[in-house]
This record gives structure tokens, C-alpha cells and sequence, in this order.
């Protein structure tokens, strides 16, 4: 199997120095990632044990001299994010500096149109719990971010879409910004520095798939949430048919530190193009879920073992680990030591690190219940809009509620796998290639768990129709179609 | 999930961003879209399969494969509807693109190259096909739909031949929605395209409907159940790619490959919308439109489309002879004898000779009963309207005067409307659609003189009378103002203006207003002087001021059905001619059974003063003959005989009257000098006329009954209880269960 060699090297970092090698030729020192200190961290009331009122947070530093960093102006800030390496953190890990430089296209001034930030703390992916944290604790950080953030790409408001359900974040993330008014840091003059800026919040009604740029931008609007088509992109056509760029509540949360403290005191911590620290959230089976903030390219384990307490039952107790929200392929336990936790080494392994939501999952998981969870998940919020999705995600989730008691065809499986590429891909926004994704990934590293109900359920049951029907159940008297699988020989599952 | 991979804008995108023209705005839902860019009229080339293709820039993706010869399947694509990008049947391989690609919302790039051929896009294709069947009832062969079903034919091409989908969950059942007496529902049936969503929404301005629900549990419907009320609803019916919606009154009627098409011509309104007559045998079965882009688009009303079954109630089958008080049938040559004797003992001479023409009399038939007329020494030729016997107070010399001059595309371009006396919505549904679209998509200020109605589109409320129309002129309010500072400004005048007692002031202060604002109303480009008129002034059938005030003796009503029976008098002798029972032949002494428009190839001449041919679909029923023959056959028996024997030679008639009559599908348009001279006599002529302040009124108070054919038709009638008079009209499919089990 292809490994990655950066990634192996760092599991095993003695390995290298088992190599021959020519005497001139010295290997890089290796280094190791993890155990953030205390003074780099930069969400310091994370857990909201101190004030999170305009007091508390300016003396854990935000809004310190955020006037010099608006006078820098625009380029300066978003050269400053770019030499940062900060890449999005809302899940696709987009390099932030670049995405921000497409609403300074050449001629924008020419451009009457207003311009606008917005915010996406929609968050609802199962899983994750990072922006409610920075939301609830450090919402200053926020409202600085979204100044500087504004101000890089000279817009005009920006606007909070806050999850519904978050009712003391949103009172927070309010207070905050009567607080910023009240200080003179927003409105006409924000700061002093002469930069107009305004923000708003505005609350969520509460469907996960408003957390998608297009489909939030529809909802600030008034509009059911669905995606929109893409091109024109947000960026040319987005809130109000004006320019916009959607931004998740961490990425524009950290700018104004990196502004602050410097793009390369940022860029000093994680892998190449995987830079920076990160709110990391574990939750499952292990002793201590936390949310913590640490440096990107952490091992997983490393993490686990550090933060939470280590799995529960020890680690030789753990069965997988979703790293990164419900949309990411599970990882087998033997992934789960060799991972670093940041975009490349999980793409890698064939999983992602998405919002960073480490689930854990030992050995007393069902864990084909626990992926036919996630399919009711994504069926229940797929938006109908577009044909694979709509019709996909149901279908999908009614084959996986049958393999959780093993109701199927040995056959099925590669059947639904089928499936989850038929809708991987084709769909207008990403909802389908998530809902697609765990179900990959359960079938590539427990297929045999899959096989084994299939096969016990058939022992106890006789026969099974493709779609879940018994042959037993079935009238004798009736032609039943051959393609409904009733006289297909079984596969024996492997190992069984 | 939906950070992992919905980044904002991918890398390559800096070069899209730049070039993408903002395709027309998708959220229309309630009010204007925003003002776009127009777009830029470069063309550009790209590569689909191999094959060169140059189309303009701003051009979907799936046009340009459409010009390349490539067939691409879709759904929700419709050229006349924004863009969706929701079935995602259309997927095709773009090189440098990792996933296929919606072609119907992408835009074409130069240089870029496109596969429509290659084994990713076919699993695309049968893919999404899998997935619109699984869900789908196999229900083909009592669906309506069937053989004309887009989902049929492409899953014929596109789709496996055998289903994966036999979950014990079975398939998704929706319940049925009541749209009114004509469309029927069977919500099963539907694939969530959203084309009758983004129709009502565009076009006919229903913007109740929607989609409710999410996910698998999505809903085409009206969140309070309500019927689809709207002129143009049946063009949802065409738009369903699957039997979701189908037509109610055609249910269960005809299949499609049972039916001859005819393309023909609308008479209901004065539009002219082109549509295909889909007959089997002697019966008309439906009414389909035809696309023309200079006149109905892709769209016709719902009194088009549906009130063709009145063609087979009421019809006058057999020339009748009034005996006493009732109707006897009779012969051709008695009714005719009877004719020439009646008009011989009646003693009408001269102008005591009246012929009425009525709003369904073909072109043909008026100048055959012109000329018959007059060789008889008459010059008394009425309308059958209101104030019909009297020469028209836009006389008829100048056909500027009384044509829209626009055009009905030409009212896309306008920038600001003002509507004197008119209810657009009623009077020519499908020129009203234009104005919707034009005031959704840009910045079109509307103003309206008259009787307050719902337009579907917003609009300055200036006033309901002649005073209105004088502050108008006078340049006082805010929408004088704008309609002032309009580049491209339009005045359309109600058909009935010309009936009401002010009309005539009315009329004079417009054409003294354009007359003064010629820059903008009236230019080598534009004549915003435009009268929603229905009749064909063009032929000159109308009376000199002396014939006018004659009383008549003998009364030939041509397919007259609105007269006032008081305006007849009582010895006078009645030849009514016609297809329907209606009022006109119930005053007849001789009635002569017409045919109606299916039924007869004649020329019609619209608003516009297009005029275009249509064709008979069925024979006309019983006796019945075509209506220029019947004249011609009478002009025999009255001893003045036509000089034409067949319908070339009455067309070249027809030539000599005016050559516009036979240049047929074309609009010619007046000089700038000929309208500013008709204008100027206008005014003249209509100088002295005083101004009584009676408010005008809507010219049609039901819509779906205004003419003979209209008022036989049960589903007109059906539709006049359920939206006019707003009752249950007692047809709904979930009243009754057993209905409901089959659809």
C-alpha cells in the first residue's frame, strides 16, 4: 500500500537513521508536532472561564492596536494571511489568503456594489464544536476577525449567520458587537481608522445545509436554504448579488492574531501547507472529550492520549476514528497511529480533516449503525434540490438500515457503493460527496463486519431478495423476477 | 461536510470569475431581481466531441452542444425558464474538470473542450436516470403522459433495462394537489424539476407556488392548498416532463400518436398566439401552443388552450329558416332563397342594408361581406362592440393610429408603460407575460389609467378616468416624470377606450402628447403608440357618418354574438351567420351554419396587424361551409355576384384592399411621417370632443368567457366558477376517493 513517506517518517522517526546514506547527505531533523504552549494559544478563554465581555478580552489582548492593522490596508493583510499558510478551517481547507484576494480583483473600486463578509457559524456537523467554543468565549475574537478579515477585502458589513440553536453564543456574539459599537471599534469610523464597517448577527433556522456558503447566502436572504449554482461564484455574485466571501468562524477568528503576533510566528507551527494551530474537538469513547486548541500535524494518537485521557478501555480498545465531522471516511485503528492530524496526511490516508471533530469509537461501537446514523443525517437534511442527492441519500440510508441487522445480499454491498458513486461528484454542492463518503469508507475497512450480519442474518433467515425482502416471505405461486437475486448463490463471506 | 469541499472558489475559477457573465437571477421569487449587466454580444468558440462550435457569449454550455449537434438529455432545462441546474441529467465531461458538469448552468468558455460521449458521462447519465426512476411509479400505461413523456423517451435512451430499486420501503408516495378544473395532479409522477415552480414564478406571476419540505419529503405545491389561479396555467401541463401534471379536461382522451397536427392560428384574443391543433377525426382533441418568438413565445392562455370543447356544443349544423318562433331546418338553396326573398320584401335599400362583423369573423368572410354589401349599394358596415355602427374615433385611414405599434416583442424593450384603460392580463395574456418578464428583469416603471387590476406585475396607480390621463399629459405625479425621462416609453391603450364616452378626448390628448414627445414615443426605432385593438380595421369595414345613422332594414350579422338585441329593429329582416347558437342567431330569421377557426384556412390579422394563415384541422360539422363561400354563394342569389370563384383570387383581393392582409407572419411598420401625419389628423378630428369623467372600466370581466366558442365550452365554464366567481367548482379529484385511487 502506498504510505506516505512524510508521514511514516514521522511515526517512526528512527527509521530514517537505519538508512544508508552518503556521509554529506544529512537527513532533515525531524520534528515532531504537538504540545501547543500556553503562550502560542489563541483562543485563551476557549472555555469561556473568564469574561468574554469587551473587559475580559482586551486583556487577553484582542483589539490591541487593531487601528495599525487596518491602516496597513488590504494587501498588506492579505499578504500577511497568505505568507500564514492559514487555509480554511471551516473543512475544505482553502488557502484563506488567496480565497480573500478574489474579492480584490483589478477594478473592484469600479465596482458600486456593496461587498460583504459573511460569517458561517452555522455549525451543525455532527461532531463539532469548535466555532460554538470560540462563539461563546472569545465572540471579541470574532468581531476583530471580521474587521480585519473586512477590511482585507474591502467590505462593507459583515453579517453572523449563527446557528439557531446557539442562543447564548448568539447572546454573546451580539453583546460583543454592541460592546465593539459602543467602544467606537465598529460603525462609521471603526477604530479610528477612519474604515467604515458594520457588522451583523443573524440566526440560522436550523438546517445543516444552510451551513453550505451558497445555501447560507440564499438563507441570509430570505430564501429557502439551497445551493446555488456554481459559477458565478460568491465572490462575483453572492449576497444580494453583490461580492461576498464566506468565511468560517475560526479562520477569520485567528486573523487578527496572526496580524498581530506575524505570519511567521503563525506559519512556525505544523507541516508545510498544513500550517498553524487549530481548535481540535474529541468527543466518544474516550476518557476526557475536550475541545482544545493545538498545533496543526499533531499525531492523532498524540492527541488523544494527550487531551482526552487516552481511549477508553485503552488503545488497543479503539475500533476507529472519524477524524474529521461526520462527512469524512472512518479509519481503522491501525490508520489511526500513523495519522498526523492536518489536510494532507488525512487526505492521504484517505480520510479528511474536515472541521477537525475527532469522533472516537472503541469496540463495543455497532459500527454500521453508527455510519446508518450518519445516512439518516444527511437524508434528513438533504435539501431535495438536485436529483442525486435527493433521491441518493434515501436510498442509501434504507440499504444501510437493513445491513445493521444484516437484511441484504452479499451483493447489495457493492450495489451501495455503487451508489454512493453515482451521487459522489454529481450533486451541486458538497452534501452528496459527505453523505457518499462515510459509507465509503465503512466499506473499505469493515466490509468484513458488513458480510458477517449479512451472512448471520441469511443463517437465521434463509434466503434474502435484493431490497430486504425474505424468500420466505415470498408467494411461490408468483413469477418473482430473476433480477430480484432470489436464486443467486450466496458469496461466502471471507473468513467465514 | 459541506466546508470540506465547498470552498469558495477553486483556483481555476479566477479565469471564470472574470468572464462570467451574471446569468438572468434565479430569485425572482416576489420582486425585482436586481439590475444586471446586459450582456456582451461576442462570440466564442469552443470544442464539443471534437467538432468546432462558435455560439455568443453568455450561452449555456448545452447550447453550445445543441449547436454542435449533440444531444444532450435534460429535465429541468428549459430555454425560457431560469436556470435550475437540479436534475443534473445534463451532465457532460469538460476537460480540466475533475467531476462532470451541469451543461444547462454552466457557461460556455472559449477554447473550452467538451465530451458528451464518453463512458463517465453515460454513467452520469444512468445514474441520475436510476435515480429519478426509483422513485417513480410504473404506472406508463395509464398515464397521461404517456408517449410524450420526457422521462419515458430518455430512459428509453439513457437509462438501464432493468431496476436495482427493490427496497421493502417501497417508493415515495405524495398526495395529489388541487390545481383547479385544469390541471390535474398525480404528485407520485414528479421528479422535482421545479419547471411549474419557475414558470408560476417568471411568468405568470403565481408566486404561490413553490416547493415545501426538503429532502425525499420535498413538495411541488402551494403551502396553503389553493388553486393555480392564472391565465397561463396550462403551460405547466407542457413544461411537466413527466405525467405529474397533466391536462384535466384532455384526461384519459387521446393518446399522442392518435393525433393530426395542424398548425393554426388562435382566435381567442387578439394576439394571434401560433398553435397546433392536435385533432383525431371530426373532433379537435387539444390545443397545443407553437413557439414564435415575435408573438406568444412558447406560451398560450388557458382560454386558448382550453376552450376548444366548446367547438362541439352549440354548433349550428344546418341552415335554419325562423317559422313563427322556432327554427326549421332547411337546404342551402331555401335558406339562401329565403335570404333574397327577405331582403326583397324587407325594401332595404342603400345604406337600410346593414352587415355586422363579429370578433370571430376571419378576414376572408369581412371582405367578401364588404364587397357583397356594398355592391348592394350599402355602406353600412358595423362592429359588433359597443358604439360599433359609428366610424371608429381613430378612423382607420392611418393604420399607425390603431395598431399596437410596438410590436409584442417590442414591449420588452420599453422602459416605462403606461396602460390607458387596459387590463393586459385579460385582454392579451400572453403579451402580459412579456411585460412581467420585462419588469422582473429590468427596471420597467409601469403606470395604469383605469379600473384597478391585478397585472401580476407592480405599477403606479395614477387614476381611473379622462382626468387621469390629462394630469398624465400634463406631466404632473412622479410617473410622468419617469415616463418622461424614459428612453424607450410606451403608451398602450385598452381595446375599449375606443367604446367609452371619453375615449374620443382621451384619445386626442394621447395623440397630441406623443405628438409633443415624438423624440422618445415616436422615432425611425420605436412607435410607443400601441392600441390593444381586436378588430381588423385593416379591411375598412366600417360605416361613412351618414350610412351610420340609417335604420336599418335588413341586418347581416357575420359571427356577430355581442349585439344589443335593442339596437335591431323590430321589422327588421335577420341573417345571422355563423358556427354557435349563440345570442346573434337567436335574433336570426335565417341562420347560416359557419365554421369555426379549426375548421377553415383563412387569414387572421392580430393587434399588430401580423397577419398569419390558418389551417383547417377538421372538417366543419354537418352542412356547414366556410364562411367566405357562404357569401359568395348568396352574392349569387342576390343577383350581385363576387368576382372571385376561389380563395386565390379572393386574396388577391384581399391585396388590392391592402397588401399587409397577405404578406403573411410579418409586421409592416408605419413611417415615422405617415404615424405623425395619422396622428395630427387624429387629433384633429377628435378636437372638440368633450371629456363627461365616467371612470373606465376593465374591458373583460370574465376572462374565460368572451366569445361564443368560450361561453359553449364546459371548461371554461368550470373555470369561470372556480376563478371568477371563486366557488368549488365541484371537479376536484380529492373530494372523491375512488378518483384518486387511480391517478
Amino acid at each position: 500500500m502506498f504510505r506516505p513517506p512524510s508521514s511514516s517518517r514521522i511515526a517512526r522517526p528512527f527509521r530514517a537513521k537505519l538508512r544508508r546514506s552518503f556521509a554529506t547527505v544529512q537527513d532533515p531533523p525531524v520534528r515532531r508536532y504537538g504540545g501547543l504552549k500556553d503562550q502560542d494559544r489563541i483562543f485563551t478563554n476557549a472555555y469561556c472561564r473568564h469574561d468574554h465581555g469587551i473587559k475580559g478580552a482586551q486583556t487577553r489582548g484582542d483589539w490591541h492596536r487593531t487601528k495599525d492593522i487596518i491602516l496597513k490596508g488590504d494587501s498588506w493583510i492579505i499578504q500577511t494571511i497568505k505568507d500564514s499558510g492559514l487555509r480554511g478551517r471551516g473543512g475544505a481547507g482553502f488557502p484563506s489568503g488567496l480565497k480573500w484576494s478574489f474579492m480584490n480583483k483589478p477594478g473592484w473600486e469600479k465596482d458600486p456594489r456593496p461587498r460583504y463578509l459573511v460569517v458561517n457559524a452555522d455549525e451543525g456537523e455532527p461532531g463539532t464544536c469548535k466555532d460554538r467554543e470560540i462563539l461563546r468565549g472569545d465572540p471579541h475574537k470574532l468581531i476583530e476577525g471580521c474587521l480585519v478579515a473586512g477590511r482585507a477585502m474591502n467590505a462593507t458589513a459583515a453579517y453572523i449567520y449563527i446557528r439557531g440553536e446557539f442562543y447564548q453564543e448568539a447572546s454573546h456574539v451580539q453583546q460583543a458587537i454592541n460592546e465593539a459599537y459602543t467602544a467606537g471599534f465598529l460603525g462609521k469610523n471603526a477604530c479610528g481608522s477612519g474604515y467604515a464597517f458594520d457588522i451583523y448577527l443573524h440566526r440560522g433556522a436550523g438546517a445543516y445545509i444552510c451551513g453550505e456558503e451558497t445555501a447560507l447566502i440564499e438563507s441570509l436572504e430570505g430564501k429557502q436554504g439551497k445551493p446555488r449554482l456554481k459559477p458565478p461564484f460568491p465572490a462575483d455574485v453572492g449576497l444580494f448579488g453583490c461580492p461576498t466571501t464566506v468565511a468560517n468562524v475560526e479562520t477569520v477568528a485567528v486573523a487578527p492574531t496572526i496580524c498581530r503576533r506575524g505570519s511567521a510566528w503563525f506559519a512556525g507551527f505544523g507541516r508545510e501547507r498544513n500550517q498553524g494551530t487549530k481548535l481540535f474537538c474529541i468527543s466518544g469513547h474516550v476518557n476526557n472529550p475536550c475541545v482544545v486548541e493545538e498545533e496543526m500535524s499533531i499525531p492523532l494518537k498524540e492527541l488523544i492520549e494527550k487531551h482526552c485521557g487516552g481511549v477508553r478501555g485503552g488503545w488497543d480498545n479503539l475500533l476507529g476514528i472519524i477524524p474529521g465531522g461526520s462527512s469524512v471516511p472512518v479509519l481503522p485503528i491501525k490508520k489511526c497511529e500513523e495519522v498526523l492530524m492536518d489536510y494532507d496526511s488525512l487526505k492521504d490516508a484517505q480520510s479528511g480533516l474536515g472541521t477537525g471533530a475527532v469522533i472516537v469509537m472503541d469496540k463495543s461501537t455497532d459500527i454500521v449503525k453508527a455510519i446508518a446514523r450518519f445516512a439518516h443525517f444527511y437524508k434528513h437534511e438533504s435539501c431535495g434540490q438536485c436529483t442525486p442527492c435527493r433521491e441518493g441519500t434515501t436510498w442509501m440510508m434504507n440499504m444501510m438500515d437493513r445491513f445493521v441487522e444484516g437484511r441484504g445480499h452479499q451483493r447489495e454491498i457493492d450495489m451501495l457503493l455503487e451508489l454512493t458513486k453515482q451521487v459522489e461528484g454529481r450533486t451541486i454542492c458538497a452534501l452528496g460527496d459527505a453523505a457518499a463518503w462515510p459509507i465509503q469508507g465503512l466499506m473499505r475497512h469493515f466490509r468484513p463486519e458488513v458480510e458477517k450480519r449479512i451472512a448471520a442474518f441469511r443463517e437465521e433467515n434463509g434466503p434474502v431478495l435484493f431490497g430486504g425482502r425474505l424468500k420466505s416471505q415470498t408467494d411461490p405461486t408468483l413469477a418473482i423476477p430473476d433480477n430480484m437475486g432470489a436464486n443467486l448463490p450466496e458469496v461466502g463471506a471471507p473468513g467465514n | 461536510m459541506l466546508r470540506l469541499v465547498s470552498s469558495a472558489s477553486k483556483p481555476t475559477s479566477v479565469g471564470i470569475l472574470t468572464k462570467v457573465v451574471a446569468p438572468s437571477c434565479s430569485s425572482l421569487a416576489g420582486r425585482r431581481s436586481f439590475a444586471s449587466t446586459s450582456a456582451r454580444q461576442a462570440d466564442i468558440t469552443l470544442t464539443v466531441d471534437g467538432k468546432e462550435v462558435t455560439v455568443p457569449q453568455g450561452s449555456a454550455l448545452i447550447q453550445a452542444c445543441e449547436a454542435a449537434g449533440a444531444t444532450i438529455p435534460r429535465f429541468c432545462y428549459h430555454d425560457r425558464l431560469a436556470i435550475a441546474g437540479n436534475c443534473r441529467m445534463c451532465l457532460v465531461e469538460v476537460e480540466r474538470s475533475p467531476k462532470p458538469v451541469a451543461s444547462c448552468a454552466m457557461p460556455a468558455m472559449p477554447g473550452a473542450k467538451v465530451f458528451t460521449n464518453t463512458p463517465l458521462v453515460h454513467e452520469a447519465r444512468e445514474g441520475v436516470m436510476e435515480f429519478l426512476l426509483a422513485n417513480h411509479p410504473l404506472d406508463c400505461p395509464i398515464c397521461d403522459q404517456g408517449g410524450e413523456c420526457d422521462l419515458q423517451d430518455q430512459s428509453m435512451r439513457y437509462g438501464a433495462d432493468r431496476t436495482r430499486f427493490h427496497e421493502i420501503t417501497g417508493k415515495r408516495a405524495v398526495e395529489n394537489k388541487d390545481l383547479g378544473p385544469l390541471v390535474k395532479t398525480s404528485m407520485n409522477r414528479c421528479i422535482q424539476c421545479t419547471r411549474c415552480v419557475r414558470f408560476a414564478n417568471e411568468v405568470a406571476g403565481v408566486e404561490e407556488l413553490g416547493t415545501t419540505g426538503r429532502g425525499n419529503d420535498m413538495q411541488i405545491g402551494m403551502y396553503v392548498e389553493k388553486t393555480m389561479d392564472s391565465e397561463l396555467s396550462g403551460n405547466v401541463v407542457d413544461l411537466c416532463p413527466v405525467g405529474a401534471l397533466t391536462s384535466k379536461p384532455y384526461a384519459f382522451h387521446a393518446r399522442p400518436w392518435e393525433l393530426k397536427h395542424t398548425d393554426s392560428i388562435d382566435v381567442m384574443d387578439a394576439v394571434g398566439s401560433n398553435i397546433r391543433v392536435d385533432s383525431r377525426g371530426v373532433q379537435v382533441m387539444r390545443i397545443q401552443p407553437r413557439p414564435n418568438d415575435d408573438v406568444n413565445e412558447e406560451w398560450i392562455s388557458d382560454k386558448t388552450r382550453y376552450a376548444h370543447d366548446g367547438l362541439r356544443f352549440q354548433r349550428l349544423t344546418n341552415p335554419l329558416i325562423k317559422q313563427g318562433d322556432r327554427f326549421v331546418a332547411a337546404s342551402w338553396e331555401d335558406a339562401l332563397s329565403a335570404i333574397a326573398s327577405g331582403l326583397a320584401k324587407s325594401g332595404a335599400q342603400g345604406d337600410e342594408i346593414q352587415a355586422v362583423a363579429g370578433h370571430l369573423a376571419d378576414t376572408e368572410a369581412m371582405v367578401a361581406l364588404k364587397d357583397m354589401i356594398n355592391r348592394l349599394g350599402s355602406d353600412n358596415l358595423t362592429l359588433d362592440s359597443v358604439g360599433g355602427h359609428a366610424a371608429p374615433v381613430h378612423a382607420v385611414d392611418v393604420r399607425s393610429n390603431y395598431l399596437f405599434n410596438s410590436t409584442i416583442p417590442g414591449v420588452e424593450q420599453a422602459d416605462a408603460i403606461l396602460l390607458v384603460g387596459s387590463n393586459p392580463r385579460h385582454e392579451a395574456a400572453v403579451l402580459n407575460s412579456r411585460i412581467r418578464k420585462s419588469w422582473l428583469h429590468t427596471s420597467l416603471e409601469v403606470g395604469l389609467i383605469g379600473e384597478r387590476v391585478d397585472t401580476a406585475y407592480g405599477y403606479d396607480y395614477l387614476g381611473a378616468d379622462a382626468k387621469a390621463v390629462a394630469d398624465f399629459v400634463a406631466g404632473k405625479g412622479p410617473f410622468a416624470e419617469k415616463f418622461k425621462a424614459a428612453k424607450k416609453p410606451l403608451i398602450i391603450i385598452g381595446s375599449a377606450l375606443a367604446e367609452h364616452p371619453d375615449g374620443a378626448a382621451v384619445y386626442n390628448a394621447l395623440a397630441k402628447f406623443v405628438e409633443k414627445n415624438k423624440s422618445t414615443l415616436l422615432t425611425p426605432e420605436w412607435n410607443g403608440f400601441s392600441v390593444l385593438q381586436r378588430a381588423t380595421y385593416e379591411v375598412g369595414f366600417v360605416s361613412s357618418r351618414k350610412a351610420s345613422s340609417v335604420k336599418p332594414k335588413f341586418i347581416y350579422l357575420l359571427n356577430a354574438d355581442e349585439v344589443d338585441p335593442k339596437s335591431i329593429p323590430r321589422d327588421a329582416f335577420v341573417v345571422y351567420q355563423g358556427h354557435h347558437g349563440d345570442l346573434g342567431a337567436q335574433l336570426a330569421d335565417v341562420c347560416l351554419p359557419a365554421s369555426a377557426y379549426t375548421e377553415k384556412s383563412t387569414t387572421w390579422v392580430n393587434t399588430e396587424g401580423r397577419s398569419q394563415l390558418g389551417r383547417a384541422a377538421v372538417p366543419p360539422p354537418g352542412a356547414s361551409r366556410e364562411d367566405w363561400k357562404i357569401i359568395r354563394a348568396l352574392s349569387e342569389v342576390v343577383n350581385t355576384p363576387l368576382p372571385y370563384d376561389d380563395v386565390l383570387s379572393l386574396r388577391d383581393r384581399m391585396w388590392e384592399i391592402s397588401p399587409t392582409l397577405v404578406r403573411y407572419d410579418t409586421v409592416e411598420s408605419t413611417s415615422v411621417e405617415v404615424a405623425l401625419a395619422g396622428l395630427k389628423t387624429l387629433a384633429a378630428a377628435t378636437a372638440s370632443a368633450k371629456v363627461s369623467g365616467t371612470p373606465f372600466v376593465k374591458p373583460i370581466n370574465n376572462f374565460y368567457q368572451t366569445d361564443p366558442i368560450s361561453r359553449a365550452s364546459v371548461t371554461m365554464a368550470q373555470c369561470t366558477r372556480a376563478f371568477v366567481k371563486g366557488e368549488n367548482y365541484g371537479f376536484s379529484e380529492l373530494s372523491s376517493a375512488s378518483e384518486a385511487a387511480y391517478a
